[in-house]
């Protein structure tokens, strides 16, 4: 911001009239450079708080356990002494076995990102080109569904699935996942695909495309960005979810997700941070990579549907 | 999971190979090849279930015995329910207020700065991990070894929780951050400023890289000073996306209970109504007080939506 800097050298010359803007605007120029520096420093002080809490769990999940308990993870700069044995005894040991809830996590949240995806797309596609009777009606109730908070719905569904006898099964959370999203989903997809110029679709309804080629071959295409972005944040939400999963899945391990396993895990044994540090850089791993490497499409989406109910 | 995505997706396309192969398909039968998928699923999965939940908080603990209103003013008249409501209260307006005023003034420091890119997804980062995973990184934060008595300080347990160790190096006693009262539940409050602080200053962010550039450049030849450019420029200008980042963050605040189930359970009065349902539903064994319970979260959350998408029409139509 200050590229106009005044010479050192002018420091101290009588401000005669020539001179006398410059005195001013240098005064102006030191206080503008208090300001950033004053600036620079918040933000530093605000980075900083930002990240410490990681960086020190993220030490202490590669230091001996012995020096867990009984140093700080600050003095690792003094000591460094870095093991991987936290890591595997949290991903094989018998007692905690963290591997089999990583693949818990992955084997709810694939489907749970497809499905929805795939039946918002179907509905998005009919709210915004097959003009039908009572569309905007039907729109406006699925648009209004978004309110319903999911804590409401979880004690009827949970009867449900047990008269059904599919408790404890995958296939409850693949099923409560998908529907939860879908208002939200719909919403975005829709408004997608109406900023859609007309004329392409028309064009290709000349040509004597039905629906379905529609919406494969002009369609889709064009919306890969907006679909991308809410695939992220659906894949982000399920892997991080606690209350559905705690709900469907909570007491049974050979369908819990790795939120669940760590928060039972942190209750019981919530001064072994040797395993609880590593267990929860595990449950990072994923989205953390998939948060940087598409870090712009879960901008854009964050951007667009800044209003998740 | 193969199997499943391979079910679905083979339901999918009978579907719509069987809409591809009607020579003059009927309007309703294409609508509902498109939309019937959706539309069952939300009835069965939200709308069913809700009016469900709303009929049980009328009912007895079992669901038997209709008992009018008697769950509802017990929510709201017993004390630990108060302090639970109260604690909620804490939440809802300190959430929403620290996490958008460090998000806006970190994203008007850091605009145009070098490390800008970098600076961003440091504080972004957060929102990446789970509540659950953040809980740990603060409890770590927060561990408390107890001081024995007649030890001399040399001798005293080391703390391995930096915030505790800060004190100490400062002179003070360690503290015991998530056990004391009323405290404790702002300790828990940090834990959410600290995962949506990056939320809001995204779109905080965005909203004023939107400022117009002759506006910036007029005030500075007017020669304004940093608050004046703040106060009269900045804030007014991103106004619309304040209240967006505000009640957005307010309506995620009222629904968690990852942090307070992960820290404290929930005990030493720090529960919040999110949690208390999940408590009363599923560890009491209360399912018409739960019921209750969620139908009072969804009455305080229904004005911040419609007031949100109010918001969010207007500057559509302003765009």
């Amino acid at each position: 911001m200050s590229n106009t800097e005044v010479p050192v050298d002018q420091v101290g010359t009588v401000p005669t009239p020539s001179t006398f803007d410059k005195v001013e605007h240098r005064a102006d120029t030191v206080r503008k450079t208090m300001a950033n520096r004053i600036g620079s420093a918040v933000a530093i002080v605000i980075a900083l708080l930002w990240t410490v809490p990681t960086v020190g769990l993220l030490i202490t999940s590669f230091r001996p356990e012995r020096d867990i308990k009984t140093s700080g993870w600050w003095t690792f700069f003094s000591n460094p002494t870095v093991t991987t044995d936290n890591y595997v005894s949290a991903m094989t040991s018998s007692s905690i076995n963290l591997s089999n809830y990583f693949v818990n996590s992955l084997v709810i949240t694939i489907p749970s990102v497809l499905i929805p995806i795939t039946i918002a797309l179907l509905a998005a596609y009919a709210f915004a080109w097959i003009d039908f009777k009572g569309r905007s009606i039907l729109f406006v109730g699925v648009f209004t569904l978004q309110v319903v908070p999911i804590q409401v719905t979880l004690i009827p569904l949970l009867t449900q699935f047990v008269n059904w006898e599919l408790n404890g099964s995958f296939w409850v959370l693949w099923l409560s996942h998908s529907i939860f999203a879908l208002p939200l989903a719909i919403f975005l997809l829709h408004n997608f695909m109406t900023e859609i110029p007309r004329e392409l679709v028309e064009a290709a309804r000349v040509d004597g495309a039905g629906h379905v080629k529609i919406f494969f071959s002009v369609l889709l295409p064009l919306l890969v960005p907006a679909i991308a972005s809410f695939a992220i944040f659906q894949f982000l939400w399920v892997w991080n979810d606690l209350l559905v999963a705690l709900t469907f899945a909570g007491g049974d391990n050979a369908v819990k997700p790795l939120t669940v396993y760590i928060a039972d895990l942190s209750g019981t044994r919530g001064a072994d941070w040797h395993l609880l540090s590593a267990a929860a850089f595990i449950s990072m791993i994923v989205p953390v990579i998939i948060f940087v490497g598409l870090q712009r499409y879960f901008v854009r989406g964050l951007l667009a549907g800044s209003v998740k109910g | 999971m193969v199997f499943a995505v391979a079910l679905f997706a083979a339901a999918m396309g009978l579907i719509l190979f069987g809409v591809s192969r009607l020579k003059r398909p009927r309007k309703w039968v294409l609508a509902a090849a498109f939309v019937g998928p959706a539309v069952l699923g939300l009835l069965f999965g939200l709308v069913y279930p809700a009016l469900t939940t709303i009929k049980a908080s009328f009912y007895d603990a079992k669901g038997n015995n209709f008992i009018g209103v008697d769950n509802y003013a017990r929510a709201l008249s017993e004390d630990a329910f108060q302090k639970v409501l109260g604690n909620t209260a804490i939440w809802v307006i300190l959430v929403p207020l620290l996490s958008t005023g460090i998000g806006l003034v970190y994203a008007i420091l850091v605009d145009r700065s070098k490390f800008e890119k970098f600076a961003k997804a440091l504080i972004f980062l957060p929102m990446a991990i789970s509540m659950v995973g953040a809980s740990i990184i603060w409890k770590f934060m927060y561990d408390y070894k107890a001081v024995l008595e007649n030890v001399p300080a040399a001798r005293q347990p080391k703390q391995i929780g930096l915030l505790n160790q800060v004190i100490i190096w400062m002179g003070g006693e360690p503290y015991n951050f998530l056990l004391n009262g009323p405290w404790n539940t702002l300790f828990l409050i940090v834990v959410m400023v600290w995962i949506q602080a990056g939320f809001a200053m995204t779109i905080l962010s965005a909203s004023i890289k939107a400022i117009p550039d002759d506006i910036i450049e007029a005030a500075r030849l007017d020669g304004v000073n940093a608050w004046q450019m703040f106060s009269h420029i900045t804030v007014p200008s991103v106004r619309p996306s304040l209240v967006v980042v505000l009640t957005t963050i307010a309506m995620g605040t009222l629904k968690v209970f990852d942090i307070v189930r992960t820290m404290t359970g929930g005990q030493f009065g720090t529960s919040v109504v999110a949690n208390e349902f999940y408590t009363q539903s599923f560890r009491q064994g209360n399912e018409g007080l739960g019921a209750a319970l969620a139908v009072i979260l969804f009455i305080i959350i229904l004005p911040l939506i419609v007031y949100n998408v109010r918001q969010m029409k207007k500057t559509e139509e302003v765009r």
